[in-house]
């Protein structure tokens, strides 16, 4: 299984692909046929559009195209953070990775090296899935829960260049 | 507003959290996985954007796939009696993706607010980061920018999936005894 996430980059969307990606967001349509009506305002139609969006997503550009649920509404989640000697930093990591439980997973430089978001049911189950992480990797993790949130998720804004 | 049934209401969030499927009628195709009609998914999806469960419905791109392949982690040493003032300052900008507060762990861990600034690069991350410094008076404030630099994971939040409540199916009322 390879780790780490591949990094390529693309940069060369046709106009389609572009508005798909910054005018959709949020608010995908809720009607029966929400790609024909995506289609009608892109000029395009609804097999194209199903089209493109697969292949986004199955080049990567594109994780899904659904909901981005608010955190700690539907279900408890954390960031957690572990220091790891830089040895042993991609074996631990993929013990972290193989949680179903997490999601992100990401190296930042500082002593703190891991970093990482578990969710889980509720606390107990949290709670339980942070402990075997602990026992699991040999490092303490550091759990820093949301306690409130100021951002209000508009999406985000892609600048073509 | 409307009242979900808490039954309709797990079901929904199990089959919607991987994200709708790419065919012309999706909601028709996750009431069937369901079990109910694709009216009571499309209200259903509706009363959990309207209650602000779902903060937002749509295409969730991967930014280091597009080209902001720099993600700084901003945390910010805020006195506790500014942090919401100064949270909602700071998550007014449009490069910021995430702002929460969160617990310090001291002595390891002294920072309590939580910023994510995208960029192309490391300096785009620094000089927005130095915008926010100056837009909202945080020259006083310890902070630090934690780059990211290898992804091992990044996918969407399973909250239910992994739960055997996910299996639990709506019976269609004609099948009720």
């Amino acid at each position: 299984m390879n780790s780490i996430v591949p990094e390529t980059t693309e940069s060369n969307f046709s106009e389609l692909e572009k508005h798909l990606l910054n005018d959709f967001q949020h608010d995908l349509p809720l009607t029966e046929n929400p790609f024909s009506d995506i289609a009608r305002k892109l000029g395009s139609d609804e097999e194209t559009v199903i089209n493109t969006l697969k292949s986004l997503k199955d080049r990567g550009v594109i994780s899904r195209v659904g909901p981005v649920f608010r955190a700690n509404r539907i279900g408890v989640s954390t960031l957690a953070a572990m220091a790891v000697p830089e040895a042993e930093l991609v074996q631990v990591a993929e013990k972290i990775s193989d949680y179903a439980e997490v999601n992100h997973n990401y190296e930042r430089l500082h002593h703190f090296n891991l970093w990482f978001v578990v969710t889980a049911r509720d606390d107990a189950h949290l709670e339980q899935v942070l402990l075997e992480m602990e026992k699991n990797c040999g490092y303490a993790v550091m759990s820093l829960p949301m306690l409130e949130d100021y951002f209000i998720d508009l999406g985000f804004d892609l600048k073509w260049t | 507003m409307k009242v979900l049934n808490p039954n309709l209401e797990q079901a929904l969030i199990a089959v919607i959290e991987q994200g709708l499927p790419l065919v012309p009628r999706p909601y028709a195709d996750l009431a069937l996985q369901i079990g109910c009609s694709e009216q009571e998914v499309i209200d259903g999806l509706q009363t959990l954007k309207n209650r602000g469960d779902i903060k937002r419905f749509g295409v969730v791109v991967r930014h280091r796939k597009l080209g902001y392949r720099a993600n700084g982690m901003v945390v910010w040493n805020v006195p506790d009696e500014d942090v919401k003032r100064l949270g909602h300052c700071i998550g007014q900008y449009s490069f910021v993706t995430l702002c929460y507060r969160r617990p310090r762990q001291l002595p390891e861990w002294g920072y309590n607010l939580f910023t994510m600034v995208h960029g192309r690069n490391k300096q785009e991350v620094e000089e927005k980061t130095q915008l926010l410094v100056e837009q909202c008076g945080l020259d006083d404030i310890n902070h630090e920018i934690l780059f990211s630099s290898r992804c091992f994971k990044q996918r969407g939040a399973r909250y239910i999936s992994n739960n055997p409540l996910a299996d639990i199916k709506i019976s269609p009322p004609s099948s009720k005894k």
